[in-house]
């Protein structure tokens, strides 16, 4: 037998630790970023910002990865995850943003525990603390309710993310400038099965229009304004989600137009007393997800990962 | 030479021409003629390995939406995207042998192809996840690393990229494992638990010894494959009992130890008639595995339908 396995295996004891993905330990996603907040920018409310924007990655990403080994085809499955991956990683910093802005947002766990910021935000809020949109967080439906559900999201996002790129806050705008060539791919893989789906075969075209006709209500939220943006927005540091809706609207109809689709007329979805996923009042599906996703990290407050 | 190609029939002169390639331990190319046996023993091998990287996908999947923090749902989500992308390299080494990746799909649903028998044991904690990485991968690098020189070229070259990804993959499970064992004692607790449940499985993927493996030989003879079974299990063995101890985990075989004479470690005799029931379909997750796949392919049929037709759709209009 060669030496060729032995010497991958000696790699394991000792050996070059910078040649590992992800590095050999956890390490701070802001290391070395200049996470000053801006002169008059209440932290509090920066915190809840981030928290909007890293919750909506990170729903979203949890709920593309569900796809993982379940997608029509191989290429498929890899896209959806690499698509879950980029979220995820916009969810990491975001995340981080907000417990550096204003660490009383970060739930507390026992005395010496090990768990980052970033991860007791993720796993040990309860579900009305979430700021995501409700659109991130419904069940995964068929394929075309991915896509659907992807172009919606990415449209919007991505809308945002553009402004966001001239954000006062130097995280906010570094996050936003790798995040939109990020999303930018995002709406382009869901525009284009949007149309293939749409003008592939009876069923498919049919499936296409169900997904949209379910989602489209929660499409409104994406570009609705909570009044924390509208402070955000005001000191340069966020963006004001109405300001983007006229192009959302522009970049939608031109995928319907060119797939032949009519745009529902379906009212958006109503909240609860006023209340959406960017108030904490959520569909039933989120405790659900939750429960799922943070059942490990929950069994082991004080563990190291 | 004793006798001058020309004196040959046709059929002979490329067979001796094959035979040379293998003696020379060159590669074998798509376009080059090859013995019907020869290119059966491929797509049955290089199939059954694109199968096991897709269903390889599902026990450590199952971790994806719990995994316990950011970083590792990046890592894991990372690796399992990755097997993905090790089926497509071998479905493709297989196409250029005249076997379609749906036609190889069907054989896998229809139980007429295999996947390895390890992806029938279930993932029960998030420490299998480190665990497959460790031994699972590992014991997979310790069979593949020698077909980086298998007899035919395409095969060959996928595993080349198959194993670099590989002893990634080994390494960031050993490093969960690792880090883990700094955690917590239901940390630790949960490692050794789970290296306990996937030790013997993890070298039963050896297959079964030399002397019952129907195959081997002629498989050996071809250059497809390199080493024996044997061989490689204690190849295994040697190389990992030094990482347990550095990670102050128990390898659960009381007949483990070192033999000064041999030069190797002495090990106990894996339970074969597990391994009989599981490769035969009796595994704890063998008809979860299957149906978990056919469910998504079936699920998928209207997608590629669709993706089918606008194509065509689209090519039309091109040609207008």
């Amino acid at each position: 037998m060669s030496d060729e396995s032995g010497s991958i295996f000696d790699g394991l004891i000792g050996g070059d630790s910078s040649q590992w993905a992800f590095g050999t330990d956890f390490e701070d996603p802001l290391a070395g970023v200049d996470t000053t907040v801006p002169d008059g920018v209440d932290h509090g409310e920066l915190a809840g910002y981030c928290l909007m924007l890293g919750d909506d990655a990170l729903i979203m990403s949890q709920r593309l990865s569900e796809w993982c080994s379940r997608a029509p085809d191989l290429e498929e499955d890899i896209a959806l995850a690499n698509m879950a991956l980029d979220l995820l990683g916009q969810a990491r910093l975001l995340l981080a943003r907000a417990a550096a802005a204003d660490p009383g947002v970060v739930p507390a766990l026992p005395d010496g525990s090990p768990v980052p910021a970033e991860d007791a935000l993720a796993f040990f809020r309860e579900a009305e603390a979430f700021r995501n949109v409700r659109l991130a967080e419904v069940a995964n439906g068929d394929f075309a309710h991915v896509v659907v559900r992807l172009l919606l999201f990415s449209a919007a996002r991505l809308a945002l993310l553009e402004r966001l790129r001239g954000s006062a806050d130097k995280v906010l705008a570094a996050v936003a400038a790798k995040g939109v060539k990020e999303v930018a791919y995002h709406r382009d893989w869901a525009g284009r099965w949007f149309l293939t789906l749409a003008r592939g075969t009876d069923e498919s075209h049919r499936r296409l229009v169900a997904a949209l006709d379910a989602l489209w209500p929660l499409q409104d939220e994406l570009v609705a304004t909570h009044p924390l943006e509208r402070s955000l927005a005001r000191a340069g540091v966020g963006v004001d989600p109405a300001s983007t809706r006229d192009e959302v609207d522009a970049v939608l109809d031109q995928v319907f137009a060119v797939s032949g689709v009519d745009r529902p007329d379906r009212a958006p979805l109503a909240g609860v007393g006023g209340r959406t996923g960017r108030h904490g009042t959520h569909t039933e599906a989120l405790s659900r997800l939750l429960a799922e996703m943070q059942v490990v990290a929950r069994a082991h407050p004080s563990g190291r990962w | 030479m004793t006798t001058t190609p020309t004196e040959r029939d046709p059929e002979e002169r490329l067979r001796a021409g094959f035979d040379a390639t293998i003696a020379r331990h060159d590669r074998i190319e798509p376009r080059d003629w090859m013995p019907d046996a020869y290119r059966r023993t491929l797509v049955r091998q290089i199939a059954q390995h694109a199968h096991s990287e897709i269903i390889g996908m599902q026990p450590e999947g199952n971790w994806i939406g719990r995994a316990p923090s950011l970083r590792r749902k990046a890592i894991l989500l990372a690796k399992v995207q990755d097997e993905a992308g090790h089926g497509l390299y071998l479905y493709s080494a297989c196409e250029t042998l005249g076997v379609s990746r749906a036609e190889l799909t069907d054989l896998l649903l229809a139980g007429r192809q295999k996947y390895s028998s390890i992806f029938n044991y279930p993932t029960l904690s998030y420490a299998d996840v480190g665990t497959i990485g460790w031994l699972v991968d590992g014991a997979a690098i310790c069979n593949q690393v020698p077909l980086c020189r298998t007899s035919y070229g395409p095969y060959g070259r996928a595993m080349i990229r198959i194993c670099k990804e590989e002893s990634f993959h080994q390494r960031q499970g050993y490093e969960l494992l690792m880090t883990m064992m700094r955690g917590t004692d239901a940390q630790r607790a949960m490692v050794q638990e789970s290296v306990d449940r996937f030790w013997w499985p993890s070298l039963m993927m050896f297959g079964p010894p030399d002397a019952q493996s129907p195959n081997s030989a002629r498989s050996m003879a071809w250059g497809v494959k390199r080493n024996s079974n044997d061989e490689l299990r204690q190849k295994f063995v040697d190389m990992t009992v030094p990482q347990a101890e550095a990670l102050g985990v128990t390898l659960p075989d009381p007949d483990l130890r070192w033999n000064e004479e041999r030069g190797h470690h002495d090990f106990g005799e894996p339970d074969w008639e597990e391994l009989a029931a599981v490769i035969a379909g009796n595994g704890p997750c063998n008809a979860q595995r299957l149906a978990h796949r056919r469910a998504a392919h079936e699920d998928g049929a209207w997608v590629r339908e669709a993706a089918t037709a606008f194509a065509e759709r689209s090519a039309g209009a091109g040609a207008r």
